[in-house]
This record gives structure tokens, C-alpha cells and sequence, in this order.
């Protein structure tokens, strides 16, 4: 295996449309993103970065695909550790398919981060920080808080 | 059953605003679990030894095994064997693990899926596909008072591999 991939999916009570909302508005995302946000104008080619609220920048990147509100692919590399900087970019991608349920809104949300290098320090990091996120993320659209206010 | 010889094929971590003890009775409950279990209903005799079974809608035996391990709050784990001829002696039992620790105020909880021999993605993938349905409406049942109930296609790609065993599946 040459490649290092970490997946995660989850369901939220929404619909595509606020979730993508959520995923790509910058002073949206500061509430779940853990102490950092995104900054991009979510167009292919465009810039991407994720900023700590102290200023620094966290990763940083580029749109390589932006299709509303079903899918977004990010190249995206780390800019606060020398190490996992050296491993240069990964690939994150998010698939947003709305789901049949019990009578309301469902959205299934698939995360896939990977990047072309086995045992990547950059993928295990992200591999605790995804759940994190994404669990605040729904708690945040399905109930109006996130369940973890600050980095558990 | 040796438990040394088993190996996390499969690991789903999700945070839930709830308490320790709320997500062990979610988990360990009949009724609780009817909601967000695809209607199928867990029975557990909460000590080592004990049996796991679940049951489908109408009470048919749909999955069966038994608890190794019980920390109440804190850990369960148990086999969890899928009631198909031939499922166990073809693929091993399958040995899933709950780990319950707090993070702040809520939860993290950890499942675990492990198996004492390497498995193909395919077979895996059916569990792949439910755990995440299962965990993210349970955290919504816990959070919000409703779970998420999502209508799931069956995991074709798993009963084809299942298929391609031998493994007869309904």
C-alpha cells in the first residue's frame, strides 16, 4: 500500500445546500472548526487555508474541484509542523449526498484525506481531528451548539 | 477464542454531547436501540460470559455472541456473529469493542471492529457502511431527543464477496 487514507463518514439532519453552506463559510466555520477557520473563494484553482484565530496558518492549498453542493475536492498541506509540511500535499475530498430517511431531511457526508506516501504523519493527525470537526460540525447544525467548545 | 489474535480491521470515533452513563444505556438497551439500530433490538447480559444477541423487528435472531469484557460506563466489548451459515468457520468471529471516555463535558465514543484474521475490504465494507449510520443516529437520538433513521440500500458488495465464500445470506 503506497498510499495513507483515512475516511470518515457521518449523517446529519440537513439538507446539501446548508451543509455546503457550512462547510465553505468562513465565520460559519469558526464556531466548529477547534480555534481555526477556512478562507477560500471556493472556486477551482482558487486559494485555500485554514488560519488558527491567532492569525497563523494552519494548512494551506488549493480548490482542485468545487461542484455545489455535492462535492469538493482540496489540496491541502500542513504549514505548522516542518515534518508533516515535508510530506507536501494531500488530497481531501467531501461527497454530499442527500439520503432517504424517515419523513425529513438527511445528508450523508463522506470525508476521504489521503495522499500518495504510506505511514503519513499528516493522515494520522487528521485522522483525530476529522471526528472531531465533524461531530461538532452536527452537533452544531442539529442542535444549534458543538459538542466540544474548544480542542478536547 | 483466543482475543490476542485479534486485530481493529474497522474504527469509528464520534463525540457526542451526552454523559458516560447515557451512552452505556444507549448502547445496552432494547428500546434505545430499536430507534437507531435500523429497528433491531439489543439484549445484553451486562458481565463477562453474558449473551449479546439482537433481534430483528419482528424478533428473529439477526446477530449473536458474548460479552468478554464489561467496565459499566466505561467499556464493553462482545463477539458480534452474524447469524449466516458457515459466516463464523469461513471468516472467524468478529469482536466489537465500545470504548466510552469523556472529553470535557461529552463523550468520546470509540467502536471498534476486530478480527483474528485479515479480511478482504469488501467483506469489511458492509460494516463500514452501517456503523456510521448507526453511531451518527444514535448520537443524534441522544443530542436532539429523535434519531437520524437514514432508509440503507443492502451492502451489495459484501454479499457478493459473502457469496463468492460459499456464504449463504437471505
Amino acid at each position: 500500500m503506497t498510499e495513507s487514507r483515512f475516511i470518515y463518514v457521518t449523517y446529519i439532519k440537513t439538507t446539501p445546500e446548508r451543509l455546503w453552506s457550512a462547510l465553505t463559510d468562513k465565520e460559519f466555520s469558526r464556531q466548529y472548526w477547534l480555534g481555526a477557520h477556512c478562507e477560500s473563494d471556493w472556486k477551482p484553482g482558487s486559494p485555500w487555508k485554514l488560519v488558527f484565530d491567532d492569525g497563523r496558518v494552519a494548512d494551506s492549498g488549493e480548490i482542485v474541484e468545487a461542484d455545489p453542493p455535492r462535492r469538493l475536492a482540496i489540496k491541502w498541506r500542513n504549514q505548522w509542523s516542518p515534518e508533516l509540511n515535508a510530506e507536501g500535499y494531500s488530497l481531501c475530498t467531501f461527497e454530499i449526498e442527500a439520503v432517504p430517511g424517515d419523513g425529513g431531511d438527511a445528508v450523508k457526508l463522506s470525508v476521504v484525506h489521503s495522499i500518495d506516501r504510506p505511514e503519513s504523519g499528516l493522515i494520522k493527525a487528521v485522522s483525530g481531528g476529522w471526528p472531531r470537526i465533524l461531530s461538532n460540525l452536527k452537533s452544531l447544525l442539529e442542535t444549534g451548539s458543538v459538542v466540544l467548545p474548544k480542542k478536547a | 477464542m483466543n482475543i490476542d489474535h485479534f486485530k481493529p480491521l474497522t474504527v469509528y470515533t464520534i463525540y457526542i454531547a451526552s454523559t458516560p452513563e447515557k451512552v452505556w444505556e444507549a448502547l445496552t438497551s432494547a428500546e434505545f436501540s430499536r430507534k437507531y439500530f435500523f429497528g433491531n433490538s439489543v439484549e445484553v447480559e451486562l458481565k463477562v460470559g453474558g449473551a449479546y444477541v439482537v433481534r430483528t423487528p419482528d424478533g428473529s435472531l439477526h446477530i449473536s455472541g458474548e460479552v468478554t469484557e464489561c467496565v459499566p460506563h466505561r467499556k464493553l466489548s462482545f463477539t458480534f456473529n452474524v447469524n449466516w451459515p458457515e459466516l463464523i468457520e469461513k471468516l472467524g468471529p468478529t469482536l466489537v469493542t465500545y470504548d466510552i471516555e469523556p472529553a470535557g463535558d461529552a463523550v468520546r465514543l470509540t467502536m471498534t471492529e476486530a478480527h483474528d484474521r485479515p479480511l478482504d475490504d469488501d467483506i469489511l465494507s458492509g460494516g463500514r457502511q452501517g456503523w456510521p449510520a448507526i453511531l451518527s443516529s444514535l448520537k443524534s437520538l441522544l443530542e436532539t431527543g429523535e434519531p437520524l433513521v437514514v432508509k440503507m440500500t443492502p451492502p451489495e458488495r459484501m454479499l457478493a464477496a459473502l457469496k463468492k465464500l460459499g456464504i449463504n445470506t437471505p
